[in-house]
C-alpha cells in the first residue's frame, strides 16, 4: 500500500509539472494584456511603469522562471484586473462553488439511488420505464439550456425563485454560506438543481445496472431464503454492493461538477470560481486563468488519488492488486 | 433464407427495437434537414435583403409585415427563428461530425501503434491518454479555445484534441486482443507488411467498439460545442450554431421572450436524445455479454 501511494504521488507531481508548463506557454499566446489594461490616455512613462510592475517586459523564459519559483511558494501571481493575489481571489470564490457542487451531488444521490434501485428491481414496470426515459432526457439535455429553462419556468413564468446571484450569506467559521438564510437558499435551489439533474441521471443509470446485476446473485437469493424482509435485503445486501461503482463515478464526477460549474455559474450569475474563470478569460487576466488551472489540476489529481484509495478500502480485491503492482 | 452475415444480423437486431428505429429515423431527418438547409429553410437568415427589422421579436406563429409567417417567432433583428435554427443545426452537426471523424482517425492510428509496438511507445501514448481523460473535456476545450481564440476551425481542433484519447484507448484495448488471434499469425506467416496487417486485417475487427464510442462522442461533441459557444469562446457570431442562438436568446429570456432560446434548445435536445438512444441500442447489440 505504501509503495503504491508513493508511486501515485510521484505520478501526481509529474502531471502537475507537465500541466504547469503547458498552461503557462499555452496562455502566453492569448494576447497582449498590456493593450487591454493600460489606459489609452496614459503617457509612455506610465505605460512602461505598468509593464515593468506586471513583469511583462521580461523575456518569456524569465517570466516562466518567475512563475515556477512563485508556484513552489504557492504564489500564482497577481490579478491584473483585481490587483489581488490570484490564488487569494480564487480561494475567496471557492466556497460558493463548493456549496453549489455539494448540494447538487447531495440532491443527485438522495433522489438518484432510490429511483435507480426501483428501476433495477422492476425493470418491466411502467414507472421504471418512465424513470429511465427521464434519465435519458436528463442525460442528454445540455446543461446551460436546462439552466435557462429552469430560469424561464421558476423565475420568469412562475416568479417563485430568483433568476441569479447569490443572495444573503451567513458566515460560518469565517466562510460565507448561503443555505442558512431563506434568501440565500432560494438563490441556491435553481443552480443546485441544474447541477443535480445530470448527475442524478448518471446515478440512476449506474444504480439500475448495478441493482439488476446484484439482484440475481446467490447471496441475495440466500438472504431472501433466510426470510429477511425485502426492505432489509434491498436496503442492506443490494445497496452495499452497488455502492462501489456509484462511489467511484461520483468521486470522479465531483471534479466534473466543479468544471461544469463554469456553465451553471455563468447561467445563474453565481459568484463562484467558474464565473471568475470566464470573466478572466474575457479580460485576458492571465494570472487568474493560470491560477485557476493549476488549482483545478491539483484538485483533479487529488480527487483521482482519493478515489483510488477509497476504492481500495471499499473493495478488498482492488487492494490486493494495488498492493502488488 | 439468405446467408446470415454479421451486418444482416445487426440490421435485424436494430429493427427489433421500435424506440431505436424512431430515434434512427429522427436522426436521419435531422441530418437531411441540416444537409439541405438552403432548400428547406423558409428564409436565408444571413441574407440581409430577406430579413426585415420591422418584424423583430415576433411571437411564434405571427405573420410579419411582408406576409411571412414566423412559425417559431423571430429574434431582435427580425430573423426567422426556424430558419436560423436549421442553419444553426447545420453548423453544430458539421463541427461535431468533422471533429469526431478526425478524432477517430487520430485515435485509431495512435491506438494501433500503441498495441502493435508496445514498449515505450505504448507507455507514452497510454500515459497521455490516462492523464487527458482524467480532466473533463469541456474544461480542456474551454482552455484550449481561451488560448486559440474563436472560430469554427479552432472549435474543431479543440474537439479533436479532447476526443482522440477515447478512441486511442478503445482501439488499443481491442487491438491487443485481435493481434493474438490466429488470422494475424497467418497474415504474418504470409509475410504481409505490418501496416497491411494492422490496417487491413486488425482494423476492421476493432471497428464495432469504435463505432459505439463514436456515436456517443458525436452527441458529446455537439453538447460541448454548444456549451463553448454559449460561454462565448466557440463559433463566431457570423456562423451561429444552436448553442450561440441559445446564448443570444438568453438576454431576452428575462423579459419573457422565451422562444429565441427555447426552440433552438429543443432542437439540440431532440438531436442529442436521438443520438443517445441509437447509441445505447447499438451498444447493446454489439456487446457480446448481452447477446441473446
Amino acid at each position: 500500500m505504501l509503495a503504491y501511494l508513493i508511486r501515485r504521488l510521484g505520478q501526481a507531481f509529474l502531471v502537475m509539472a507537465v500541466m504547469a508548463t503547458i498552461v503557462f506557454f499555452g496562455l502566453f499566446a492569448v494576447g497582449n494584456p498590456v493593450d487591454l489594461l493600460i489606459n489609452p490616455e496614459a503617457d509612455l512613462a506610465e505605460q512602461e511603469e505598468t509593464i515593468r510592475r506586471l513583469g511583462l517586459d521580461k523575456p518569456v523564459h524569465v517570466q516562466f522562471g518567475f512563475f515556477l519559483a512563485g508556484l513552489a511558494q504557492g504564489d500564482l501571481g497577481t490579478s491584473f484586473v483585481h490587483n489581488r493575489p490570484a490564488l487569494e481571489l480564487i480561494l475567496s470564490r471557492l466556497p460558493a462553488t463548493l456549496e453549489l457542487a455539494f448540494l447538487g451531488i447531495l440532491i443527485a444521490v438522495v433522489l438518484g439511488i432510490p429511483l435507480g434501485m426501483i428501476a433495477g428491481l422492476k425493470p418491466e414496470a411502467p414507472y421504471s420505464k418512465v424513470i429511465m426515459a427521464g434519465s435519458v432526457v436528463g442525460f442528454s439535455t445540455p446543461n446551460f439550456w436546462q439552466g435557462l429553462m429552469l430560469i424561464m419556468l421558476f423565475a420568469v413564468f412562475l416568479g417563485w425563485l430568483p433568476a441569479g446571484g447569490r443572495g444573503d450569506t451567513v458566515d460560518v467559521l469565517g466562510i460565507p454560506v448561503s443555505f442558512l438564510t431563506w434568501d440565500g437558499l432560494s438563490h441556491l435551489i435553481l443552480p443546485a438543481l441544474n447541477v443535480a439533474i445530470y448527475k442524478m441521471s448518471l446515478v440512476i443509470r449506474l444504480t439500475r445496472a448495478g441493482t439488476a446485476e446484484v439482484a440475481l446473485q446467490d447471496y441475495v437469493k440466500y438472504a431472501r431464503a433466510r426470510g429477511l424482509s425485502p426492505f432489509r435485503v434491498v436496503g442492506v445486501h443490494v445497496l452495499k454492493n452497488i455502492l462501489i461503482p456509484v462511489v467511484t463515478v461520483l468521486g470522479l464526477e465531483t471534479g466534473n461538477v466543479i468544471a461544469f460549474a463554469v456553465v451553471t455559474e455563468t447561467v445563474f450569475s453565481w459568484p463562484g470560481i467558474g464565473k471568475l474563470l470566464i470573466d478572466s478569460i474575457g479580460l485576458l487576466d492571465r494570472p487568474v486563468v493560470v491560477a485557476y488551472l493549476m488549482l483545478t489540476v491539483f484538485l483533479f489529481v487529488m480527487i483521482n488519488l482519493v478515489v483510488d484509495i477509497g476504492y481500495s478500502l471499499l473493495d478488498p480485491r482492488v487492494r490486493v492488486k494495488g498492493g502488488r503492482s | 433464407m439468405t446467408a446470415d452475415t454479421p451486418l444482416r444480423r445487426f440490421v435485424v437486431d436494430f429493427l427489433a427495437s421500435p424506440l431505436a428505429v424512431i430515434a434512427g429515423l429522427g436522426l436521419l431527418a435531422i441530418a437531411l434537414t441540416a444537409l439541405f438547409a438552403g432548400i428547406i429553410a423558409p428564409q436565408n437568415p444571413y441574407d440581409l435583403a430577406q430579413i426585415d427589422i420591422m418584424d423583430g421579436s415576433l411571437t411564434p406563429g405571427t405573420e410579419g409585415f411582408g406576409g411571412f409567417t414566423y412559425w417559431l417567432g423571430s429574434d431582435e433583428q427580425g430573423r426567422d427563428m426556424l430558419s436560423a435554427m436549421i442553419y444553426g443545426l447545420r453548423i453544430s452537426l458539421m463541427v461535431s461530425f468533422v471533429a469526431v471523424s478526425s478524432a477517430v482517425t487520430v485515435g485509431m492510428v495512435l491506438g494501433l501503434l500503441a498495441a502493435a509496438r508496445g514498449g515505450w511507445v505504448e507507455t507514452l501514448i497510454m500515459r497521455i491518454v490516462d492523464i487527458q481523460l482524467s480532466f473533463p473535456a469541456l474544461l480542456v476545450a474551454l482552455l484550449l479555445l481561451a488560448s486559440l481564440g474563436k472560430g469554427v476551425d479552432k472549435v474543431i481542433i479543440a474537439l479533436i484534441l479532447v476526443q482522440w484519447a477515447y478512441f486511442a484507448r478503445t482501439v488499443r484495448a481491442a487491438a491487443l486482443v485481435e493481434i493474438r488471434k490466429d488470422y494475424v499469425t497467418a497474415a504474418r506467416a504470409a509475410a504481409l507488411p505490418q501496416w497491411r496487417i494492422l490496417f487491413g486485417h486488425v482494423l476492421p475487427n476493432v471497428m464495432p467498439p469504435v463505432l459505439v464510442i463514436a456515436t456517443v462522442q458525436i452527441a458529446n461533441a455537439i453538447a460541448i460545442e454548444a456549451s463553448l459557444s454559449f460561454l462565448g469562446v466557440g463559433v463566431p457570431i457570423t456562423e451561429p450554431s444552436l448553442g450561440l442562438l441559445i446564448a443570444n436568446g438568453f438576454d431576452y429570456l428575462l423579459s419573457g421572450r422565451y422562444w429565441i432560446s427555447f426552440y433552438p434548445g429543443v432542437a439540440l435536445l431532440v438531436t442529442l436524445v436521438c443520438i443517445n438512444v441509437v447509441g445505447d441500442h447499438v451498444r447493446d447489440i454489439l456487446n457480446p455479454r448481452m447477446q441473446r
